[in-house]
């Protein structure tokens, strides 16, 4: 029996992945596109169609994250304009590069490393954080405000013409358009929405304040998830079935994991949140060496690493929810960060 | 996807988007509605 050309199986499974997604990115901010698309990879649809529909999945998440943050979120609307330009183009090129994979064979290779790369390099940082959580306690006023030294040395080129901020500052707007592109670029070529490395290139390389930052990550992804779902949909690479079962349950999740946040401590999930793209990325790995060795084994293996994982995580921060139900005493923190 | 294949493709493009739009509009506010419909329910149900 199939119900909208799926097994029930693989409809429940949809919606609970995206209402598991949904509930990491009510609680961390993020899309959650970057767990869809090697997930869709995984189960066998091609590279061209997992991209298009994480991306249309993101660009869902994103209407709701946009609706929900309307009326607290602080928006610099021209960088987000600009933001929206650039990351467009840069989509448009990560798009164009993955057919061009595609017609060499690669696109599935050359995705599935990236996002090796990519989820093993953000499991890092949130690990290391997670490390260092006590030391950044002792001195956590000096914390968000802390510019790395790469940051501040960008923000320091003045190349005209300089874009003035909402916020008071101002800008390259050779800087805006270099980290806008390469965030649209690593979007349009592996599928990812782009959020989790949006929002911390706009506040580290573009100089806006933390809040502005998310706002404007916010509205800049919206639409650039809106373009990057047209440009994938102009060659049919959308599966509207998948992102219709995914933002049914991520929609919901969503309104749980954002409840979450004043009822989980954040230094109580940071830790499982890199590690989860720790093994996440170790799963892509995985999958990428089966496909390799043409064994069927360790595809299964992978799959448990990249979707357990995120289940774990997410399980926990539902426990805690039920948890605090019974009246138990919750710690009252902010989510992690909060791009998309 | 979208399998209206006599309409050309920037206009099934620009369909798909318009429909995940309004299906996110709609999951939000009918989400929305559930959650102030259940939310007394789950307070009379815990303060029980």
């Amino acid at each position: 029996m199939e119900i909208l050309g799926l097994s029930p199986a693989l409809l429940a499974l949809f919606v609970s992945f995206g209402f598991m997604v949904g509930v990491l990115f009510g609680f961390f901010g993020m899309g959650g596109s970057f767990l869809i698309t090697p997930t869709l990879l995984l189960l066998d649809y091609p590279a061209p169609v997992a991209i298009g529909s994480g991306l249309a999945f993101y660009f869902g998440t994103s209407v709701i994250a946009v609706l929900k943050h309307y009326d607290v979120g602080q928006v610099d609307y021209k960088l987000g304009a600009i933001l929206f330009v650039v990351l467009s183009i840069g989509i448009e090129l990560g798009s164009r590069l993955v057919f061009g994979l595609e017609a060499l064979g690669i696109a599935n290779l050359v995705t599935g490393v990236a996002y090796v790369v990519l989820l093993a390099g953000i499991g890092a940082l949130f690990l290391r954080r997670a490390a260092n959580l006590d030391d950044e306690d002792a001195d956590d006023e000096d914390v968000d405000d802390e510019i790395p030294a790469i940051g501040q040395k960008i923000q320091s080129y003045t190349v005209p013409p300089m874009i003035s901020l909402t916020s008071g500052g101002r800008a390259s707007l050779w800087t805006i358009s270099g980290a806008g592109g390469s965030v649209g670029l690593v979007s349009g070529l592996i599928g990812v929405g782009g959020g989790f490395i949006r929002m911390p290139a706009i506040y580290y390389l573009i100089g806006t304040p933390l809040t502005a930052a998310v706002g404007t990550s916010l509205f800049a992804g919206l639409f650039s998830g809106a373009f990057g779902t047209f440009t994938y949909g102009m060659s049919g690479s959308v599966d509207l079935t998948v992102v219709s079962l995914l933002l049914v349950g991520s929609a919901l999740g969503a309104r749980i994991g954002s409840a979450a946040t004043t009822i989980v401590e954040e230094d109580d999930v940071i830790v499982y949140f890199g590690l989860m793209m720790v093994l996440a990325s170790a799963g892509i790995a995985l999958s990428e060496l089966a496909n390799w060795l043409g064994t069927g084994a360790l595809d299964l293996v992978s799959v448990f690493l990249l979707v357990g994982s995120s289940f774990a995580v997410a399980l926990m921060i539902l426990y805690q929810v039920v948890k605090s139900f019974d009246g138990d005493d919750a710690g009252v923190q902010p989510a992690a960060d909060g791009g998309d | 996807m979208i399998e209206s294949v006599a309409l050309p493709a920037p206009v099934q493009a620009t369909l798909l988007v318009g429909v995940i739009l309004v299906q996110a509009i709609a999951l939000y506010a009918g989400y929305g509605v559930l959650e102030r419909v259940a939310t007394p329910l789950i307070e009379t149900i815990t303060d029980a």
